[in-house]
């Protein structure tokens, strides 16, 4: 391998806090973010849509393009035992990023795409496609799948469509005020008729962090399946998904330093060699007739196809990435992010935060509302200072209508980002009211739309 | 502020926004239409009010970001009193302005102070805020009877 030694970085093993000297060298890793906007030094605070990538990530995609570009799993010549080699190699890297065995990550397009792959799993189970040991992915009228008021709508929407297929019904358990999990009414809605719960360990609005291990056993305790959208959570904190004790994950590269176009499953061993397989076609089989195929097993079972090779090379850099800076340092250098944001809106006169407030523990992002102005606005007015942020409703259009709104503004920040820009960014909405000439009055902390 | 700020968001689109001209949905009414955007969340419903061929005014009720508003309002100024074809030079007049990338002035003939939403056409990303009510119009019409 000729990849750039991420030298800057210090050891994943240092336990000291990230410096701000060291995120400033970390910062060169990131070309991009030296890039004028608008006659302004970018700031990116959109990483909870998609995160930049480092040299090091780009460079080994084309290492690997120029040195050992083929076909994986299939071909004896060098080349391709190369790349094969490479390509599995990346999946134990990426397993052990989150705890887990190689046999447990399955490769996708994205996080959508693998929590489609385990609904359309219990669908063709249901139709009656698998194997004897798929009985517990069948679903029926009477048969209840969970999800919860805070999704993003990847986590909604394949259930609701599950739901429609198969006969079962769709229950939700409803946030609070701080967009915290009502767990009075998770302990009432999870009951015997829970098949599957799927939630996510981290909202991409309000940055909640959902508590795993009680809903956990909350569903294992009435023999429902548990998956876990792990998109914000991956990314920003140490996660070890065998100690969670999950049955399923996802997540996606693009949000943790990687590519476009490579997301992972993660499922338990024994739940994936009984699943019934979702696309099927070449590279998944052992023997096929004209009357019928037989799988492999996980995970190839689930990658049907030519894969994307390059990509899951690059993925692979990006976890080792992350793991040399320390998964530990990044949650503590974001959460700081998280509550310099927070507390920073809070104290501006017309803004309201969706989610908890400052002192509560949070991921390093906050989304908020600018009274009298819409956050499509907001987000034009910051870009003209060279801040990038999200606008909208962040795919979450049932969360945001339970705080009364239909979209709202997301600052989210990453390893690389500074106080400094966290503080430009403040300096920026501060702007926002007098530009739009609207005269805030200032809500009571704590107090709702 | 950059001026091509200001020039997006001008003293008549802030007016408009703030004080929409036809706002609120009036009783009767040819045809309707609802038309979402659902990056933003940005909403018109349009309402045309007409008298044998000609459309003699239009309602509208919506929420959303400053331009989609002030769009709404300045359209509802423009269309009084026209018959179909001369609706239908103006939405495709305001539609060429808005695809003009701030080539074009715009045709203060046809468009009135509408016009002034042409800083928009820089900005790529609001050229659909702009165009909500213009598309509520021209499916409004195209649902519209003709006399």
């Amino acid at each position: 391998m000729t990849v750039t030694d991420a030298s800057s970085l210090a050891s994943g093993a240092e336990s000291a806090p990230l410096t701000l000297a060291e995120v400033d060298r970390m910062r060169a890793d990131f070309p991009i973010l030296d890039e004028t906007v608008n006659g302004h030094p970018l700031a990116y605070l959109d990483s909870g849509a998609t995160s930049q990538r480092p040299l090091q990530v780009l460079d080994a995609e084309r290492d690997y393009l120029l040195h050992r570009n083929s076909a994986v799993h299939r071909g004896a010549h060098t080349l391709a035992a190369e790349a094969t080699e490479s390509f599995e190699g990346a999946r134990a890297r990426v397993a052990d990023f989150v705890g887990a065995r190689e046999n447990e990550i399955v490769w996708t397009s994205n996080a959508t795409e693998a929590i489609n792959l385990v609904a359309y799993a219990f669908s063709n189970a249901s139709l009656g496609r698998g194997a004897p040991a798929s009985s517990r992915f069948v679903l029926g009228p009477g048969d209840e799948i969970v999800t919860t008021e805070g999704e993003h709508h990847a986590n909604l929407i394949p259930w609701q469509e599950l739901a429609a297929r198969t006969g079962a019904t769709l229950r939700v358990i409803p946030i609070d005020d701080d967009g915290q999990l009502q767990m009075v009414a998770a302990e009432e809605i999870i009951g015997s008729r829970t098949r599957i719960l799927a939630f996510t360990h981290v909202s991409n609005v309000t940055g909640v962090i959902n508590p795993v291990e009680r809903l956990v056993a909350l569903a294992h305790a009435v023999g429902a399946l548990v998956l876990l959208d792990a998109c914000q959570s991956a990314p920003h904190r140490p996660l070890d998904l065998g100690a969670l004790g999950v049955d399923f994950a996802v997540f996606s590269a693009h949000k943790m330093l990687g590519p476009t176009g490579i997301g992972v499953l993660y499922g338990r061993g024994e739940l994936l060699d009984a699943m019934p397989p979702f696309l099927t076609g070449g590279s998944m089989i052992t023997t096929v007739t004209l009357e019928k195929a037989e799988y492999l097993p996980a995970p190839q079972r689930f990658e049907a196809g030519t894969q994307r090779v390059s990509q899951v090379i690059a993925f692979g850099a990006a976890v080792d990435y992350l793991s040399q800076v320390g998964m530990q340092r990044v949650h503590d250098w974001e959460a700081a992010l998280g509550q310099r944001l927070v507390e920073g809106l809070e104290s501006i006169p017309g803004i309201t935060v969706l989610g908890p407030g400052p002192g509560v523990e949070r991921a390093g992002l906050a989304s908020f509302v600018v009274e009298g102005v819409h956050a499509h606005d907001v987000g034009q007015y910051l870009d003209d200072l060279g801040i990038a942020v999200r606008v909208g409703h962040h795919c979450a259009q049932p969360l945001h209508r339970r705080f009364g709104v239909t979209a709202s503004t997301r600052a989210s920040a990453y390893l690389y980002n500074t106080p400094a820009e966290v503080d430009a960014f403040l300096e920026g909405v501060r702007g926002v009211t007098a530009f739009f000439g609207v005269v805030p009055t200032q809500y009571p902390q704590g107090s709702q739309l | 502020m950059s001026s091509s700020l200001e020039s997006l968001y001008q003293e008549v689109i802030m007016d408009h926004s703030r004080t929409p001209h036809n706002h609120g949905l009036r009783e009767g009414g040819s045809a309707e239409s609802h038309q979402l955007n659902p990056t933003c969340g940005d909403e018109v419903t349009l309402r045309i009010h007409s008298q044998g061929d000609t459309i003699t005014s239009l309602s509208w009720e919506g929420h959303g970001c400053a331009i989609s508003q002030a769009s709404a309002s300045l359209l509802s100024d423009v269309i009084v009193d026209l018959d179909r074809a001369a609706v239908q030079e103006r939405i495709d007049a305001f539609r060429e302005l808005m695809r003009s990338k701030g080539t074009l002035e715009g045709d203060e003939e046809l468009l009135g102070d509408a016009v002034v939403l042409g800083g928009v056409s820089r900005y790529i990303a609001r050229v659909k805020c702009a165009m909500l009510a213009w598309v509520a119009l021209e499916d409004a019409l195209a649902k519209s009877p003709a006399a």
